[in-house]
Protein backbone atom coordinates (compact mmCIF):
# COMPACT_ATOMS: atom_id res chain seq x y z
CA UNK A 1 0.00 0.00 0.00
CA UNK A 2 3.17 2.11 0.63
CA UNK A 3 3.58 4.66 -2.87
CA UNK A 4 6.70 6.29 -2.46
CA UNK A 5 6.52 9.62 -4.79
CA UNK A 6 9.64 10.70 -6.57
CA UNK A 7 9.77 13.91 -6.35
CA UNK A 8 11.71 15.97 -9.39
CA UNK A 9 14.09 17.72 -6.43
CA UNK A 10 13.90 15.65 -3.65
CA UNK A 11 15.56 17.78 -0.72
CA UNK A 12 14.29 15.02 2.01
CA UNK A 13 14.48 11.51 1.11
CA UNK A 14 13.10 8.80 3.29
CA UNK A 15 13.57 4.94 2.74
CA UNK A 16 12.29 2.14 4.69
CA UNK A 17 11.63 4.48 8.25
CA UNK A 18 10.44 2.49 11.26
CA UNK A 19 10.18 4.26 14.51
CA UNK A 20 9.85 1.66 17.37
CA UNK A 21 9.01 2.81 21.42
CA UNK A 22 11.01 0.28 23.57
CA UNK A 23 9.16 -3.06 22.26
CA UNK A 24 6.35 -1.12 20.42
CA UNK A 25 5.99 0.17 16.83
CA UNK A 26 5.04 3.22 15.82
CA UNK A 27 5.41 4.02 12.69
CA UNK A 28 6.38 2.85 9.31
CA UNK A 29 7.72 1.20 7.39
CA UNK A 30 7.03 4.51 5.19
CA UNK A 31 9.12 5.57 2.14
CA UNK A 32 8.43 9.26 0.74
CA UNK A 33 10.33 12.52 -0.60
CA UNK A 34 9.81 15.62 -0.04
CA UNK A 35 10.67 18.01 -2.19
CA UNK A 36 12.96 21.30 -1.96
CA UNK A 37 10.86 24.37 -1.92
CA UNK A 38 7.53 22.98 -1.60
CA UNK A 39 5.30 22.37 1.42
CA UNK A 40 4.62 18.95 2.08
CA UNK A 41 1.42 18.30 4.66
CA UNK A 42 1.18 15.46 6.66
CA UNK A 43 -1.86 14.72 8.21
CA UNK A 44 -3.67 11.75 9.85
CA UNK A 45 -6.09 11.29 12.53
CA UNK A 46 -4.42 11.49 16.35
CA UNK A 47 -1.71 8.59 17.00
CA UNK A 48 -1.35 7.86 13.23
CA UNK A 49 2.35 8.29 13.67
CA UNK A 50 2.85 11.84 11.55
CA UNK A 51 4.44 13.90 14.63
CA UNK A 52 6.79 11.00 14.80
CA UNK A 53 7.95 10.61 11.71
CA UNK A 54 8.25 14.88 11.49
CA UNK A 55 10.49 14.63 14.72
CA UNK A 56 12.90 11.49 13.16
CA UNK A 57 13.53 14.32 10.19
CA UNK A 58 15.69 16.22 12.38
CA UNK A 59 16.47 13.47 15.13
CA UNK A 60 14.26 14.69 17.72
CA UNK A 61 13.00 11.30 18.65
CA UNK A 62 16.73 10.24 19.64
CA UNK A 63 15.84 12.39 22.63
CA UNK A 64 13.37 10.02 23.90
CA UNK A 65 14.21 7.18 26.06
CA UNK A 66 13.60 3.74 24.37
CA UNK A 67 13.36 5.12 20.91
CA UNK A 68 15.15 3.00 18.45
CA UNK A 69 14.66 3.69 14.25
CA UNK A 70 15.13 1.60 11.25
CA UNK A 71 15.49 2.46 7.41
CA UNK A 72 17.37 5.89 6.40
CA UNK A 73 16.60 9.41 6.36
CA UNK A 74 18.72 11.72 3.30
CA UNK A 75 19.00 15.11 3.56
CA UNK A 76 20.16 16.02 0.08
CA UNK A 77 22.49 12.96 -0.84
CA UNK A 78 23.34 13.10 3.03
CA UNK A 79 22.27 9.90 5.24
CA UNK A 80 21.31 12.15 8.42
CA UNK A 81 21.39 8.96 10.54
CA UNK A 82 24.73 8.32 8.83
CA UNK A 83 28.19 6.88 11.08
CA UNK A 84 30.00 10.44 12.02
CA UNK A 85 27.03 12.38 11.59
CA UNK A 86 26.13 14.87 14.61
CA UNK A 87 22.68 15.66 15.46
CA UNK A 88 23.63 18.94 16.03
CA UNK A 89 24.70 19.90 12.63
CA UNK A 90 21.56 18.01 11.29
CA UNK A 91 18.80 20.36 13.56
CA UNK A 92 20.98 23.11 11.99
CA UNK A 93 19.99 22.48 8.92
CA UNK A 94 16.54 21.54 9.45
CA UNK A 95 14.84 24.05 11.90
CA UNK A 96 11.71 23.01 13.75
CA UNK A 97 8.56 24.41 15.22
CA UNK A 98 6.45 22.98 17.81
CA UNK A 99 2.78 22.56 18.45
CA UNK A 100 2.91 24.89 21.80
CA UNK A 101 4.72 28.28 21.54
CA UNK A 102 7.80 27.46 23.54
CA UNK A 103 9.55 31.27 23.90
CA UNK A 104 12.84 31.45 25.87
CA UNK A 105 12.19 32.85 29.51
CA UNK A 106 14.41 35.99 28.05
CA UNK A 107 13.52 39.29 25.58
CA UNK A 108 12.58 39.04 21.84
CA UNK A 109 15.88 39.63 20.53
CA UNK A 110 17.65 37.19 22.76
CA UNK A 111 15.13 34.25 21.26
CA UNK A 112 15.36 34.90 17.97
CA UNK A 113 19.45 35.53 18.84
CA UNK A 114 19.96 32.27 20.21
CA UNK A 115 20.56 29.97 17.82
CA UNK A 116 23.19 32.52 16.18
CA UNK A 117 24.59 32.85 19.64
CA UNK A 118 25.12 29.11 20.38
CA UNK A 119 26.87 28.94 16.98
CA UNK A 120 29.59 31.45 18.29
CA UNK A 121 28.49 34.56 16.83
CA UNK A 122 28.89 37.86 19.35
CA UNK A 123 26.52 40.62 19.06
CA UNK A 124 27.28 43.10 16.80
CA UNK A 125 25.57 44.38 13.56
CA UNK A 126 25.68 41.44 11.77
CA UNK A 127 23.74 39.67 14.38
CA UNK A 128 21.01 42.57 14.73
CA UNK A 129 21.07 42.26 11.08
CA UNK A 130 20.08 38.64 11.39
CA UNK A 131 17.57 39.03 13.71
CA UNK A 132 15.65 41.77 12.15
CA UNK A 133 15.20 39.78 8.78
CA UNK A 134 14.19 36.96 10.83
CA UNK A 135 11.48 38.54 12.59
CA UNK A 136 10.52 40.49 9.05
CA UNK A 137 10.40 36.75 7.64
CA UNK A 138 8.19 35.97 10.25
CA UNK A 139 6.03 38.87 9.90
CA UNK A 140 6.75 40.06 13.19
CA UNK A 141 9.18 43.06 12.91
CA UNK A 142 6.67 45.64 12.73
CA UNK A 143 4.92 44.79 16.10
CA UNK A 144 7.97 44.16 18.14
CA UNK A 145 11.09 46.56 16.35
CA UNK A 146 9.81 48.71 19.60
CA UNK A 147 9.90 46.06 22.22
CA UNK A 148 12.62 44.52 21.20
CA UNK A 149 14.30 44.35 25.11
CA UNK A 150 11.17 43.31 26.78
CA UNK A 151 10.15 39.37 27.81
CA UNK A 152 9.04 37.40 25.02
CA UNK A 153 6.61 35.69 27.54
CA UNK A 154 4.46 39.33 27.50
CA UNK A 155 4.08 38.78 24.07
CA UNK A 156 0.23 37.10 22.49
CA UNK A 157 -0.07 33.61 21.81
CA UNK A 158 -0.07 34.15 18.11
CA UNK A 159 3.08 36.48 18.68
CA UNK A 160 4.79 33.56 20.14
CA UNK A 161 4.37 31.42 17.65
CA UNK A 162 5.71 33.71 15.04
CA UNK A 163 8.91 34.60 17.54
CA UNK A 164 9.46 31.09 17.48
CA UNK A 165 9.52 31.16 13.69
CA UNK A 166 11.45 33.46 13.72
CA UNK A 167 13.41 32.16 16.34
CA UNK A 168 14.00 28.88 14.03
CA UNK A 169 14.71 31.20 10.71
CA UNK A 170 17.83 32.91 12.40
CA UNK A 171 20.22 30.17 11.58
CA UNK A 172 19.05 29.85 8.60
CA UNK A 173 18.11 26.28 7.99
CA UNK A 174 17.49 24.30 4.81
CA UNK A 175 14.06 22.60 6.03
CA UNK A 176 11.62 23.85 8.70
CA UNK A 177 9.17 21.51 10.13
CA UNK A 178 6.28 22.62 11.71
CA UNK A 179 4.32 20.01 14.50
CA UNK A 180 0.74 21.42 14.38
CA UNK A 181 2.18 25.40 14.26
CA UNK A 182 -1.53 26.51 14.51
CA UNK A 183 -3.48 24.58 16.91
CA UNK A 184 -3.47 26.50 20.15
CA UNK A 185 -4.18 29.45 18.15
CA UNK A 186 -7.00 31.29 17.17
CA UNK A 187 -8.46 32.01 13.83
CA UNK A 188 -6.65 35.49 13.09
CA UNK A 189 -3.29 34.01 14.29
CA UNK A 190 -4.10 31.08 12.43
CA UNK A 191 -4.29 33.00 9.25
CA UNK A 192 -0.96 34.79 9.81
CA UNK A 193 1.28 31.91 10.21
CA UNK A 194 -0.95 30.23 7.38
CA UNK A 195 0.29 33.46 5.03
CA UNK A 196 3.73 33.15 6.64
CA UNK A 197 3.75 29.45 5.43
CA UNK A 198 2.95 30.26 1.92
CA UNK A 199 5.47 33.19 1.86
CA UNK A 200 8.61 30.56 3.61
CA UNK A 201 8.15 28.14 0.48
CA UNK A 202 9.63 30.32 -1.58
CA UNK A 203 13.71 29.70 -0.06
CA UNK A 204 12.37 26.72 2.60
CA UNK A 205 11.58 23.06 1.87
CA UNK A 206 8.60 23.06 4.52
CA UNK A 207 6.97 20.23 5.86
CA UNK A 208 3.94 20.90 8.71
CA UNK A 209 2.17 18.45 10.50
CA UNK A 210 -1.57 19.62 11.19
CA UNK A 211 -4.94 18.18 12.57
CA UNK A 212 -6.75 20.54 9.88
CA UNK A 213 -7.54 19.16 6.09
CA UNK A 214 -8.78 22.70 5.38
CA UNK A 215 -5.37 24.16 6.74
CA UNK A 216 -3.17 21.28 4.88
CA UNK A 217 -5.46 22.20 1.71
CA UNK A 218 -4.64 25.44 1.52
CA UNK A 219 -1.15 25.70 2.62
CA UNK A 220 0.48 22.61 1.05
CA UNK A 221 1.58 21.49 -2.32
CA UNK A 222 1.63 17.58 -1.47
CA UNK A 223 0.01 15.90 0.96
CA UNK A 224 0.33 12.60 2.85
CA UNK A 225 -2.04 10.60 4.59
CA UNK A 226 -1.15 8.66 7.78
CA UNK A 227 -2.73 6.30 9.40
CA UNK A 228 -2.01 3.73 12.06
CA UNK A 229 1.27 4.35 11.62
CA UNK A 230 1.65 3.44 8.04
CA UNK A 231 1.78 6.15 4.83
CA UNK A 232 -1.31 5.73 3.45
CA UNK A 233 -1.23 7.65 0.68
CA UNK A 234 1.27 10.55 -0.84
CA UNK A 235 0.13 12.85 -3.62
CA UNK A 236 -0.49 16.47 -5.23
CA UNK A 237 -2.48 18.24 -2.02
CA UNK A 238 -4.94 18.57 -4.65
CA UNK A 239 -4.99 14.92 -6.20
CA UNK A 240 -5.08 13.89 -2.97
CA UNK A 241 -8.18 15.85 -1.80
CA UNK A 242 -10.03 15.21 -5.25
CA UNK A 243 -9.14 12.24 -6.20
CA UNK A 244 -7.88 9.82 -3.53
CA UNK A 245 -6.59 6.29 -4.61
CA UNK A 246 -6.97 4.90 -1.76
CA UNK A 247 -10.27 3.99 0.38
CA UNK A 248 -8.99 5.32 3.55
CA UNK A 249 -7.80 8.27 2.26
CA UNK A 250 -11.29 9.35 1.03
CA UNK A 251 -13.01 8.09 3.84
CA UNK A 252 -10.78 10.58 5.95
CA UNK A 253 -10.77 13.63 4.10
CA UNK A 254 -14.67 13.47 4.07
CA UNK A 255 -14.83 12.77 7.53
CA UNK A 256 -16.27 9.34 8.13
CA UNK A 257 -14.14 8.54 10.69
CA UNK A 258 -10.81 10.40 12.46
CA UNK B 1 -45.56 -5.32 52.95
CA UNK B 2 -45.33 -1.44 52.37
CA UNK B 3 -44.93 -0.57 56.23
CA UNK B 4 -41.99 -2.92 56.13
CA UNK B 5 -40.81 -0.94 52.47
CA UNK B 6 -41.38 2.42 54.41
CA UNK B 7 -39.54 0.99 57.52
CA UNK B 8 -36.55 -0.30 55.94
CA UNK B 9 -36.23 2.84 53.79
CA UNK B 10 -36.66 4.72 57.11
CA UNK B 11 -33.45 2.53 58.70
CA UNK B 12 -31.67 3.05 55.83
CA UNK B 13 -31.86 6.53 55.70
CA UNK B 14 -31.20 6.89 59.50
CA UNK B 15 -28.06 4.74 58.95
CA UNK B 16 -26.94 6.89 55.93
CA UNK B 17 -27.76 10.19 58.46
CA UNK B 18 -25.40 8.88 61.11
CA UNK B 19 -22.61 7.71 58.60
CA UNK B 20 -22.83 11.59 57.47
CA UNK B 21 -22.53 12.28 61.19
CA UNK B 22 -20.21 10.61 61.99
CA UNK B 23 -17.44 11.67 59.20
CA UNK B 24 -18.83 15.26 60.03
CA UNK B 25 -17.64 14.38 63.36
CA UNK B 26 -14.92 12.94 62.39
CA UNK B 27 -13.78 16.34 59.79
CA UNK B 28 -14.63 18.29 62.85
CA UNK B 29 -12.28 16.32 65.02
CA UNK B 30 -9.35 16.11 62.81
CA UNK B 31 -9.39 20.32 61.60
CA UNK B 32 -9.22 20.71 65.50
CA UNK B 33 -6.25 18.51 66.21
CA UNK B 34 -4.35 19.60 63.11
CA UNK B 35 -5.12 22.64 64.38
CA UNK B 36 -3.59 22.06 67.94
CA UNK B 37 -0.64 21.02 66.71
CA UNK B 38 0.04 23.70 64.34
CA UNK B 39 -0.97 26.16 67.76
CA UNK B 40 1.27 24.16 69.71
CA UNK B 41 4.32 24.91 67.48
CA UNK B 42 3.75 28.30 67.22
CA UNK B 43 3.29 28.87 71.14
CA UNK B 44 7.00 27.09 71.55
CA UNK B 45 8.43 29.26 68.71
CA UNK B 46 6.84 31.88 70.26
CA UNK B 47 7.87 31.18 73.49
CA UNK B 48 11.55 30.49 72.76
CA UNK B 49 11.83 34.03 70.57
CA UNK B 50 10.32 36.11 73.21
CA UNK B 51 12.31 34.09 75.92
CA UNK B 52 15.49 35.01 73.85
CA UNK B 53 14.26 38.27 73.21
CA UNK B 54 13.21 39.41 76.74
CA UNK B 55 16.50 38.01 78.24
CA UNK B 56 19.20 38.43 75.32
CA UNK B 57 17.96 42.44 74.61
CA UNK B 58 19.15 43.93 77.50
CA UNK B 59 22.97 43.16 76.97
CA UNK B 60 22.58 43.78 73.30
CA UNK B 61 24.38 46.87 73.11
CA UNK B 62 27.11 48.35 70.16
CA UNK B 63 29.96 46.84 71.88
CA UNK B 64 28.90 43.74 72.66
CA UNK B 65 28.55 43.27 68.76
CA UNK B 66 31.92 44.98 68.16
CA UNK B 67 34.29 43.94 70.87
CA UNK B 68 35.71 40.11 71.47
CA UNK B 69 35.12 38.09 74.83
CA UNK B 70 37.47 39.94 77.68
CA UNK B 71 37.65 38.87 81.34
CA UNK B 72 37.37 34.93 80.86
CA UNK B 73 34.03 35.28 78.80
CA UNK B 74 31.96 37.52 81.80
CA UNK B 75 32.11 40.75 79.90
CA UNK B 76 32.97 42.08 76.49
CA UNK B 77 31.32 40.78 73.13
CA UNK B 78 31.14 38.51 70.51
CA UNK B 79 32.33 40.11 67.34
CA UNK B 80 35.04 37.77 66.52
CA UNK B 81 32.03 34.53 66.72
CA UNK B 82 29.97 36.46 64.41
CA UNK B 83 32.92 37.44 61.81
CA UNK B 84 33.81 33.52 61.97
CA UNK B 85 30.47 32.20 61.67
CA UNK B 86 29.54 34.66 58.73
CA UNK B 87 33.13 33.56 57.23
CA UNK B 88 32.95 29.99 57.65
CA UNK B 89 29.12 30.51 55.99
CA UNK B 90 30.37 32.15 52.76
CA UNK B 91 33.15 29.48 52.56
CA UNK B 92 30.80 26.72 52.34
CA UNK B 93 28.93 28.02 50.71
CA UNK B 94 31.24 28.68 47.92
CA UNK B 95 32.17 25.07 47.62
CA UNK B 96 28.68 23.66 48.17
CA UNK B 97 26.76 25.59 45.45
CA UNK B 98 29.41 24.70 42.40
CA UNK B 99 29.51 20.96 43.80
CA UNK B 100 25.90 20.37 44.66
CA UNK B 101 25.14 21.78 41.62
CA UNK B 102 27.04 19.86 39.24
CA UNK B 103 26.33 16.51 41.14
CA UNK B 104 22.85 17.38 40.34
CA UNK B 105 23.59 18.19 36.90
CA UNK B 106 24.91 14.86 36.11
CA UNK B 107 22.45 12.91 37.98
CA UNK B 108 19.52 14.70 36.13
CA UNK B 109 20.77 15.37 32.46
CA UNK B 110 23.83 12.94 32.25
CA UNK B 111 22.97 9.62 33.90
CA UNK B 112 21.40 6.75 32.96
CA UNK B 113 18.38 6.62 34.90
CA UNK B 114 18.36 2.99 34.97
CA UNK B 115 21.75 2.56 35.79
CA UNK B 116 22.74 0.27 38.67
CA UNK B 117 25.95 3.20 39.44
CA UNK B 118 22.87 6.34 39.20
CA UNK B 119 20.44 4.77 41.96
CA UNK B 120 23.77 4.07 43.90
CA UNK B 121 24.92 7.76 44.26
CA UNK B 122 21.11 8.71 44.97
CA UNK B 123 20.89 6.01 47.70
CA UNK B 124 24.69 7.51 49.22
CA UNK B 125 23.23 11.26 48.31
CA UNK B 126 20.13 10.40 50.44
CA UNK B 127 21.74 8.34 53.22
CA UNK B 128 24.62 11.16 53.43
CA UNK B 129 21.58 13.90 54.75
CA UNK B 130 21.21 10.63 57.70
CA UNK B 131 24.54 11.09 59.01
CA UNK B 132 24.49 12.28 62.62
CA UNK B 133 26.69 15.59 62.38
CA UNK B 134 29.24 15.04 65.24
CA UNK B 135 30.02 11.89 62.08
CA UNK B 136 30.88 14.59 60.00
CA UNK B 137 33.10 16.28 62.29
CA UNK B 138 35.22 13.50 62.77
CA UNK B 139 35.43 12.76 58.87
CA UNK B 140 36.57 16.34 58.63
CA UNK B 141 39.02 15.72 60.65
CA UNK B 142 40.63 12.31 59.51
CA UNK B 143 39.85 13.18 55.65
CA UNK B 144 40.61 17.10 55.64
CA UNK B 145 43.26 17.78 58.18
CA UNK B 146 45.15 14.46 58.74
CA UNK B 147 44.99 13.40 54.93
CA UNK B 148 44.83 16.66 52.88
CA UNK B 149 46.28 18.89 54.81
CA UNK B 150 48.97 17.60 56.26
CA UNK B 151 49.56 15.77 52.57
CA UNK B 152 49.77 19.92 51.89
CA UNK B 153 52.14 20.67 55.19
CA UNK B 154 54.40 17.82 53.67
CA UNK B 155 54.16 19.06 49.72
CA UNK B 156 54.17 22.72 50.62
CA UNK B 157 55.60 24.26 54.00
CA UNK B 158 58.40 21.08 54.31
CA UNK B 159 56.44 19.63 57.13
CA UNK B 160 55.71 22.89 58.78
CA UNK B 161 52.10 22.80 60.66
CA UNK B 162 50.25 25.33 58.55
CA UNK B 163 47.21 23.27 57.08
CA UNK B 164 47.46 20.08 59.29
CA UNK B 165 45.44 21.28 61.90
CA UNK B 166 41.86 22.72 62.39
CA UNK B 167 41.51 25.57 60.16
CA UNK B 168 38.71 27.84 59.15
CA UNK B 169 38.93 26.44 55.63
CA UNK B 170 38.31 23.04 56.60
CA UNK B 171 35.69 23.55 59.15
CA UNK B 172 33.65 25.02 55.75
CA UNK B 173 34.50 21.91 53.88
CA UNK B 174 33.54 20.00 56.43
CA UNK B 175 30.10 21.86 56.61
CA UNK B 176 29.77 22.24 52.94
CA UNK B 177 29.93 18.12 52.96
CA UNK B 178 27.15 18.49 55.31
CA UNK B 179 25.03 20.33 53.64
CA UNK B 180 26.11 18.93 49.94
CA UNK B 181 22.76 16.58 50.18
CA UNK B 182 20.61 19.70 50.96
CA UNK B 183 21.56 21.32 47.10
CA UNK B 184 21.68 18.14 45.37
CA UNK B 185 18.04 17.43 46.19
CA UNK B 186 16.80 20.63 45.79
CA UNK B 187 19.08 20.99 42.07
CA UNK B 188 17.47 17.66 40.86
CA UNK B 189 14.10 18.89 42.04
CA UNK B 190 14.68 21.98 40.24
CA UNK B 191 15.59 20.73 36.88
CA UNK B 192 13.02 18.87 37.17
CA UNK B 193 10.57 21.38 36.45
CA UNK B 194 12.20 22.47 33.65
CA UNK B 195 9.86 22.22 30.63
CA UNK B 196 10.65 19.92 27.98
CA UNK B 197 9.71 22.25 25.88
CA UNK B 198 11.82 24.47 26.47
CA UNK B 199 15.06 21.92 26.21
CA UNK B 200 13.79 20.83 22.68
CA UNK B 201 13.46 24.29 21.54
CA UNK B 202 17.26 24.95 22.22
CA UNK B 203 18.52 21.33 20.63
CA UNK B 204 15.86 21.97 17.62
CA UNK B 205 18.18 25.25 16.86
CA UNK B 206 20.86 23.44 16.84
CA UNK B 207 22.19 24.01 20.22
CA UNK B 208 24.49 20.61 22.17
CA UNK B 209 23.69 19.24 25.22
CA UNK B 210 26.02 21.13 27.19
CA UNK B 211 24.83 24.92 25.24
CA UNK B 212 21.43 23.97 26.50
CA UNK B 213 21.86 22.86 30.13
CA UNK B 214 24.23 26.20 30.71
CA UNK B 215 21.84 28.09 28.73
CA UNK B 216 18.14 27.22 29.08
CA UNK B 217 18.20 24.47 31.91
CA UNK B 218 20.34 26.58 34.69
CA UNK B 219 19.12 29.70 34.22
CA UNK B 220 15.21 28.30 34.41
CA UNK B 221 16.21 26.53 37.37
CA UNK B 222 18.18 29.02 39.34
CA UNK B 223 15.55 29.99 42.09
CA UNK B 224 15.27 26.31 43.13
CA UNK B 225 18.69 25.87 42.96
CA UNK B 226 18.72 28.91 45.57
CA UNK B 227 16.31 27.35 47.39
CA UNK B 228 18.84 25.33 48.20
CA UNK B 229 21.17 27.44 48.84
CA UNK B 230 18.97 29.03 51.43
CA UNK B 231 18.55 25.59 53.33
CA UNK B 232 22.15 24.58 52.92
CA UNK B 233 22.84 28.23 54.86
CA UNK B 234 20.32 27.56 57.40
CA UNK B 235 21.53 24.36 58.43
CA UNK B 236 25.25 25.20 58.20
CA UNK B 237 25.20 28.54 60.13
CA UNK B 238 23.42 26.38 62.79
CA UNK B 239 25.52 23.37 62.92
CA UNK B 240 28.38 22.76 65.57
CA UNK B 241 29.26 19.30 65.64
CA UNK B 242 30.62 19.33 62.33
CA UNK B 243 33.55 22.46 63.32
CA UNK B 244 34.26 21.31 67.15
CA UNK B 245 37.29 19.01 66.30
CA UNK B 246 37.72 20.72 62.73
CA UNK B 247 38.26 24.84 63.29
CA UNK B 248 36.12 26.40 66.08
CA UNK B 249 38.24 28.33 68.49
CA UNK B 250 37.52 28.02 72.69
CA UNK B 251 38.42 31.68 72.57
CA UNK B 252 40.57 33.11 69.72
CA UNK B 253 40.30 37.40 69.54
CA UNK B 254 41.70 37.86 66.59
CA UNK B 255 40.01 37.57 63.48
CA UNK B 256 40.71 34.86 60.97
CA UNK B 257 41.90 36.38 58.05
CA UNK B 258 43.60 33.41 56.51
CA UNK B 259 41.94 30.15 55.47
CA UNK B 260 44.29 28.12 57.65
CA UNK B 261 43.42 29.74 61.42
CA UNK B 262 41.04 28.87 63.35
CA UNK B 263 38.04 30.90 64.63
CA UNK B 264 35.71 31.63 66.70
CA UNK B 265 31.73 30.49 65.76
CA UNK B 266 28.16 31.46 67.36
CA UNK B 267 27.12 28.69 68.41
CA UNK B 268 29.86 27.31 69.23
CA UNK B 269 30.44 29.84 71.70
CA UNK B 270 26.73 29.47 72.70
CA UNK B 271 28.02 25.97 74.10
CA UNK B 272 31.74 27.30 75.62
CA UNK B 273 29.15 30.01 77.61
CA UNK B 274 26.51 27.75 78.61
CA UNK B 275 29.26 24.52 79.81
CA UNK B 276 33.03 26.04 79.49
CA UNK B 277 32.97 29.32 81.17
CA UNK B 278 34.57 29.92 84.26
CA UNK B 279 31.94 31.66 86.09
CA UNK B 280 28.74 30.30 84.24
CA UNK B 281 26.72 32.33 86.52
CA UNK B 282 28.21 35.74 85.00
CA UNK B 283 28.22 34.26 81.70
CA UNK B 284 24.56 33.93 81.53
CA UNK B 285 23.64 37.28 80.14
CA UNK B 286 26.38 37.13 77.62
CA UNK B 287 24.67 33.53 76.61
CA UNK B 288 21.09 35.39 75.74
CA UNK B 289 22.62 37.74 74.02
CA UNK B 290 25.10 35.12 72.08
CA UNK B 291 21.68 33.41 71.19
CA UNK B 292 19.87 36.48 70.23
CA UNK B 293 22.89 37.32 67.73
CA UNK B 294 22.96 33.64 66.35
CA UNK B 295 19.17 33.79 65.82
CA UNK B 296 19.70 37.36 63.96
CA UNK B 297 23.08 36.55 61.86
CA UNK B 298 21.30 33.54 60.76
CA UNK B 299 18.12 35.53 59.43
CA UNK B 300 20.54 37.97 58.04
CA UNK B 301 22.29 35.52 55.73
CA UNK B 302 18.84 33.50 54.93
CA UNK B 303 17.59 36.88 54.07
CA UNK B 304 19.78 38.03 51.87
CA UNK B 305 19.73 34.44 49.76
CA UNK B 306 16.14 35.11 49.53
CA UNK B 307 17.04 38.78 48.39
CA UNK B 308 18.93 37.18 45.34
CA UNK B 309 15.79 34.75 44.79
CA UNK B 310 13.49 36.85 44.43
CA UNK B 311 15.85 39.38 42.14
CA UNK B 312 16.05 36.13 39.71
CA UNK B 313 12.38 35.57 39.99
CA UNK B 314 11.65 39.45 38.68
CA UNK B 315 14.18 39.30 35.94
CA UNK B 316 12.24 36.20 34.48
CA UNK B 317 9.07 38.36 34.77
CA UNK B 318 6.24 36.60 33.49
CA UNK B 319 7.67 33.69 33.26
CA UNK B 320 5.33 31.99 36.32
CA UNK B 321 2.09 33.05 33.65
Amino acid sequence: MKIPIEAENPKITVRGLSVFYGQKKALGPVSMDMPEKRVTALIGPSGCGKSTFLRSLNRMNELIPGCRMEGTVQLDTQPIYGPGIDPVIVRRRIGMVFQRSNPFPKSIFENVAYGLRISGMTSGSEMSGRVERALRQAALWEEVKDRLTESALGMSGGQQQRLCIARALAVEPEVLLMDEPASALDPIATAHIEELINELSDNYTVVIVTHNMQQAARVSDFTAFFYMGDLIEVDKTQVLFTKPSQSKTEDYITGRFG
Amino acid sequence: MKSLERSIEKSVEKSVFARQLRSRLGDAALVVSTGAATLLVLVILAVLVLDVLHHGSARLTWTFLSSPPTEGMTAGGVFPAIFGTVAMVILMTIAVVPAGVATAVYLHEYADRQARLTRLIRIAVNNLAGVPSIVFGLFGLGFFIQFVGAGMDRAFFSGAKVFGQPALIWASLTMAVLTLPVVIVATEEALRTVPRELREASLALGATKFQTVLNVVLPQATPGILTGTILAISRGAGEVAPILFTGAAYYLPQLPWHPSSQFMHLGYHVYVLATQSPDVDASKPLLYSTVLVLLAVTFVLNLSAFVVRSRMRHRFAGATS
